[in-house]
């Protein structure tokens, strides 16, 4: 009989869930950090490069032992499915297991659910803080209306890269028309109100000849939305869109035979380079806090050293070491691991990395660093996903250029 | 439900209180405490999904919409209550939450209603994917990607709950799990109940005698509606945070898998389903990156081999149980499990190696099973995988030749017993 | 009005890719009654079987192999399967190839991982073969679009011009009488199967180059190609055919027109910035162009349930 099969299945479940039940007891020789990102379904192999970012930087640090006292860390990957209420479960899990510090980057919806989430349990549960550090979730309003205590943020955020992608935009002054298409949801409207604004401010002699917004992941042929951009007569286009939208965008401009510039977020992101193909060469172009070509002799052994451990990804998260190492510092000037004490001490850090200083700002906790233009080429020292493509820098932008005022009022603990 | 005795339901009712009101003592870390309270969601979300699909055989691919339309009016109500503009205690909430249900019910059950079978599938698949799309343009309503969030410690108190601990919150979810279960029970015992199960087996008939089919569905998808409202809620409660995930296609394919892998004939499968369901998508998935790989292959087996789902399996060995004669099949059935755990652990290891390998960033090929240690590139997990799989494979089909005969003899004794 | 020709053309084209991306689902739902959640995932098995044919051989052997491959497993998922699950119903079938959809996809990624592959147009076909309005298109979009042609050509013809395709319909509606006749209705049901299975093989051996190759393809593939048959009318090969123009337009044209509901009411003095749902009618109809097939969908269904040719209900 079947049913055998399934009671069998059924009863290593039950097993399952009755493990899940005990909690873990936390080691106190260990900052233990969780990881909570996706790790199953579509967006695994972004969450699994993420953790390969945070491994390695983890393994560095015990290696040096950078911690006082003896401490290391350790990483706890927990799998949210990129899912707003699988993250606040998986959350309750890492709170059990007396984990108090939370990495996130993937989902803005994550963030503000495990912001949100931390701040309530921070208020219930004095003395028992948790502190998110985020180094991928860009929405400005985490860092402007919605900025709190609990939560940093290491990436630039939208408002800060289309401020930088404007600032290129000066310095070309033939570019006189500009496309705006975005994806249909909080971040692409976000690039698209940005640019719309600060367009307007630095280059106000350049015409936005559209604004399209469409919906997330539906569209199949993006020929008409090409044919709008073509006969518009942009030379620009600036898009907020990742994955497929991106590349299938892409992709029917070079069928199309349409010539613009392509300024995006995500075309490095896992999976951009190689869907893109050809199509991308010498025409996208990243906004980013770094690439791999950006010559620097501390960066380039990491970029190898990481490539030879993680074949499948490249040391793409600078911000990731950078994360880390402020983290360690802060530990060190507080002289423990209390979220709290670490929380104050991280605010207003300075630190110099390899190719220049970031910098946490206190009011909003928003870091500001270095951001790079770059475009995928051909032949350079470091490709991308073994493509054989890479980026080469148009224009740097300094820390001080991508400082934007914020509109925070944050509320402090005693 | 199990016919019989007239005081078993209510018998079983005092026992599910007990048991209700010790589970917290039992288990009282916070992510048990949030699986709980997940799955207290779940059961009445799947007990409602199971008024169309098992009792008015209305397949819905769009059930999340009222849930999750009644989580966000539920979140809109609590910031209402936060603001000091609404008076309603916390634990309430669910009441507004299934009215909106309802009320989307209602509109949108007008319009598809009107049509069973595929067509009604099909409409309930378009509404779904345009109230997911319209979640991402009416910011206002949704909140956009970050979702409507509030805070459940506030407004007036009830019962002296705070609503702030997580145990708080699980009291509210079961006391509203035992209410919407015993209502939906009770509604199958009405004649719009009993008229719902004619509609699904014969339209026809029910229209000679006198009812309007389309009337029986629109007013059972509407109550559904309703029900899936106060899952909504309790959802909006618990993570005090709802996204426009909650309307999306993900929560009603889910919540579909959850009744019919329970099995959709009897009252109480869902309630199974959604048990079986979230162990498998948020326990298991703690464990293993192949979470849904387990998933489709359970879901496979049940669609295949048990289309009345673990409560059908469950409900052919009643009259086995009442007649004594249990003792006949377990013998057999102790073979087959043993048959069917040796080609389960075989699969284990080779799904759990597969997966390992396949999986970027895997920085070695060894991995960790149960507590044991191997390299998954070795060859000696392969071979025990795969040599697990095809005996225990083999064994199975003569063992389940048993389970066979142990069932004929069983059927032979109960039609014996009730000839004499 | 030279743009109104250049967005119908664009239409057209879209049109057909719909219908080469759809007629699989038809010809198995029009014959058999069942309606394939899975169809999607076949489309995804052809295109990376293409693609591993392909690295050794080049596109074109491809393009007969891949499809092929995806029929025989399609023709066992029926026969050793889908068969099963008949037995319990049509809503069975449908979870099962639910279900199915589900396992396709780890399998996938457990085999060419979670990135895109590699797949690239034929460079024979990466050439662009003319211009309207100062747009390029591809040879590889004609080869497509012809494709697409044949598949309706080919399937009209064999479903409704000859003896076999009267057996198969009539196996659907009197499975006895055509048995009897002494056809083999299990055997004409698996070869049906395998026969949609495969178009939407080769519908993936085509489109994956086109588009992207990835495990999340089927999942972006989506319902879409529901809306097809359904406005099409449930088992009409022609429907279908109708309904993937139509759909191509009018998404097409959509994207063409950037006022909203707010200002062409508006014009005629009704101001609609404050009543319900207010930002709905208040985006630009070229923004919500891709949900625009749904609502056609849910309209066609409410209006006209059995479609626009179809002979049945359900």
């Amino acid at each position: 009989m079947k049913h055998v099969l399934r009671s069998a299945i059924l009863g290593a479940a039950m097993a399952a869930v009755a493990s899940a039940f005990v909690p873990i007891a936390a080691s106190a020789e260990t900052v233990r950090i969780a990881y909570i990102d996706p790790l199953s379904g579509g967006f695994a192999n972004i969450g699994n490069a993420g953790l390969a970012h945070f491994r390695f930087m983890v393994d560095k640090l015990n290696a040096e032992k950078a911690l006082p006292d003896g401490l290391t860390y350790e990483i706890v990957p927990f799998d949210n499915k990129i899912n707003a209420a699988e993250s606040l479960t998986v959350l309750q899990s890492a709170i059990d297991q007396g984990i108090r510090y939370i990495v996130q980057g993937n989902g803005s919806s994550v963030a503000h659910a495990l912001v949100d989430a931390i701040d309530k349990y921070n208020n219930r549960n004095p003395g028992e803080e948790l502190l998110f550090l985020n180094y991928a979730a860009i929405d400005p309003a985490l860092t402007n209306e919605k900025c709190n205590f609990w939560h940093f943020s290491f990436d630039a955020n939208v408002n800060m890269k289309v401020a930088a992608m404007t600032d290129y935009l000066v310095e070309r002054p033939e570019i006189k028309k500009v496309y705006l298409i975005n994806q249909d949801y909080s971040f692409g409207q976000a690039v698209a109100a940005a640019a719309v604004k600060i367009i307007a401010e630095k280059r106000p002699d350049i015409e936005i000849v559209g604004n399209d917004l469409h919906p997330l992941i539906k569209v199949k042929d993006f020929s008409p939305y090409v044919a709008k951009i073509q006969q518009s007569g942009a030379e620009a286009v600036i898009t907020g869109n990742w994955g497929n939208d991106l590349s299938l965008l892409v992709n029917a401009g070079k069928d199309a035979g349409l010539d613009v510039e392509w300024l995006t977020f995500y075309a490095g992101l896992l999976g951009g380079v190689s869907a893109l193909g050809d199509a991308g060469v010498d025409h996208v172009r990243q906004i980013s806090e770094w690439h791999a070509n950006v010559p620097n002799a501390e960066m380039d052994p990491i970029v190898t050293e990481f490539k030879q451990l993680y074949p499948e990804f490249d040391w793409a998260y600078y911000r990731v070491g950078t994360l880390m190492n402020m983290l360690t510092k802060a530990v060190n000037e507080a002289g423990s691991p209390d979220p709290k004490a670490v929380a104050f001490k991280l605010e207003d850090m300075r630190l110099p990395t390899p190719v220049g200083e970031v910098w946490m700002r206190k009011d909003d906790h928003q870091m500001f660093q270095q951001l790079y233009l770059a475009t995928l080429a051909k032949g350079m020292k470091f490709d991308l996903e073994n493509s054989g493509i890479g980026f080469k820098t148009d224009q740097e932008f300094t820390l001080e250029s991508t400082v934007l005022p914020t509109s925070c009022e944050m509320k402090r603990p005693e | 439900m199990i016919p019989g005795n007239r005081f078993l339901p209510l018998m079983l009712v005092a026992a599910t209180i007990v048991i209700l009101a010790l589970l917290p003592h039992l288990f009282n870390s916070r992510y048990a405490l949030t699986l709980l309270n997940q799955l207290g969601i779940g059961i009445v979300f799947a007990l409602s999904y199971n008024m169309l699909l098992g009792q008015s055989g209305l397949l819905s691919f769009g059930h999340a919409v009222y849930f999750g339309l009644g989580g966000f009016t539920a979140l809109h109500a609590l910031n209402a209550i936060t603001d000091g503009d609404l008076p309603l205690p916390v634990p309430l909430l669910p009441i507004v939450g299934g009215l909106m249900g309802l009320a989307v019910g209602i509109i949108l059950g007008w319009v598809s209603t009107r049509r069973s079978g595929t067509i009604f599938a099909m409409i309930s698949l378009g509404f779904a994917e345009l109230v997911a799309a319209s979640s991402n343009i009416m910011r206002g309503y949704f909140g956009g990607e970050e979702g409507i969030s509030g805070d459940r410690m506030s407004g007036p108190v009830l019962f002296n709950l705070s609503m702030g601990p997580q145990r708080d919150v699980y009291y509210v979810i079961a006391a509203w799990m035992v209410i919407s279960a015993l209502l939906m029970y009770l509604i199958t015992q009405t004649p719009l109940g009993r008229m719902a199960n004619a509609v699904r087996d014969n339209p026809l008939r029910v229209a000679f005698v006198g009812y309007n089919p389309q009337t029986v569905r629109f007013l059972m998808f509407a109550i559904s509606g309703f029900f899936a409202g106060i899952a909504g809620s309790l959802f909006a409660i618990n993570f005090e945070i709802i996204t426009a995930q909650a309307v999306g296609i993900e929560y009603s394919a889910n919540v579909l898998m959850m009744a019919y892998i329970g099995g959709t004939g009897y009252f109480l499968g869902p309630v199974l389903g959604a048990i079986i369901y979230t162990a498998l998508s948020i326990v298991l998935s703690a464990y293993t990156e192949a979470w849904m790989f387990y998933l489709g292959v359970f879901f496979i087996i049940v669609v295949l081999y048990a289309p009345n789902g673990v409560s059908g399996v469950l409900a052919v060995h009643e009259p086995v149980l009442r007649a004594r004669l249990m003792h006949r099949l377990l013998p057999a059935y102790g073979l087959a499990l043993v048959t069917a755990a040796t080609l389960l652990a075989g699969a284990v290891v080779v799904i759990e190696s597969s997966y390992h390998l396949s999986q970027p960033g895997a920085l070695t090929a060894t991995m960790n099973l149960a507590g044991i240690e191997f390299d998954a590139d070795g060859w000696r997990p392969w071979a025990f995988g795969l040599g697990a799989l095809a005996l225990g494979a083999l064994l199975l089909r003569e063992t389940i030749h048993r389970v066979g005969h142990a069932w004929a003899d069983v059927r032979h004794h109960l039609t014996g017993d009730a000839a004499t | 009005m030279e743009g109104w020709i250049f967005f119908l053309f664009n239409g057209i084209v879209y049109g057909l890719l719909l219908f080469m991306m759809s007629s699989g689902l038809t010809l198995i739902f029009s014959m058999m009654g069942v309606l394939n959640f899975a169809h999607a995932s076949f489309y995804m098995l052809g295109a990376y079987f293409a693609y591993q044919i392909s690295t050794i051989t080049g596109f074109w052997p491809g393009l007969i192999v891949a499809p092929v491959l995806v029929g025989c497993i399609g023709a066992l998922v029926e026969r050793y399967f889908l068969r099963t699950v008949h037995r319990h119903g049509h809503v069975a079938e449908l979870l099962f190839t639910f279900g199915l959809a589900m396992l396709i996809e780890e399998a996938v990624v457990l085999i060419w991982g979670r990135n895109p592959v590699p797949y690239t147009v034929p460079p024979d076909l990466d050439f662009a073969l003319f211009q309207i309005g100062g747009m390029s298109y591809s040879a590889y979009k004609i080869f497509m679009m012809a494709v697409s042609i044949t598949m309706f050509v080919f399937l009209y013809g064999v479903i409704a011009r000859t003896r076999i395709g009267q057996i198969i319909q009539a196996a659907l509606t009197h499975p006895e009488t055509v048995g009897t006749l002494g056809h083999n209705v299990p055997r004409i049901f698996m070869l049906v199967f395998g026969a949609g299975t495969g178009l939407a093989g080769l519908a993936g051996v085509i489109g994956g180059n086109a588009f992207v190759t990835e495990p999340g393809m089927a999942r972006a593939l989506g319902t879409i190609v529901f809306v097809v048959i359904i406005v099409g009318g449930l088992g009409s090969l022609t429907g279908a055919f109708i309904a993937s123009l139509l759909i191509g337009v009018i998404q097409t044209t959509a994207v063409a027109i950037d006022v909203s509901l707010t200002d062409i009411f508006a014009t005629v003095g009704l101001d609609l910035r404050n009543v319900p749902l207010h930002e709905l009618w208040s985006k630009r109809i070229s923004d919500v162009a891709p949900i625009l097939p749904y609502l056609f969908m849910v309209l066609i269904l409410v209006l006209r349930p059995r479609g626009l040719l179809g002979t049945r209900d359900s």
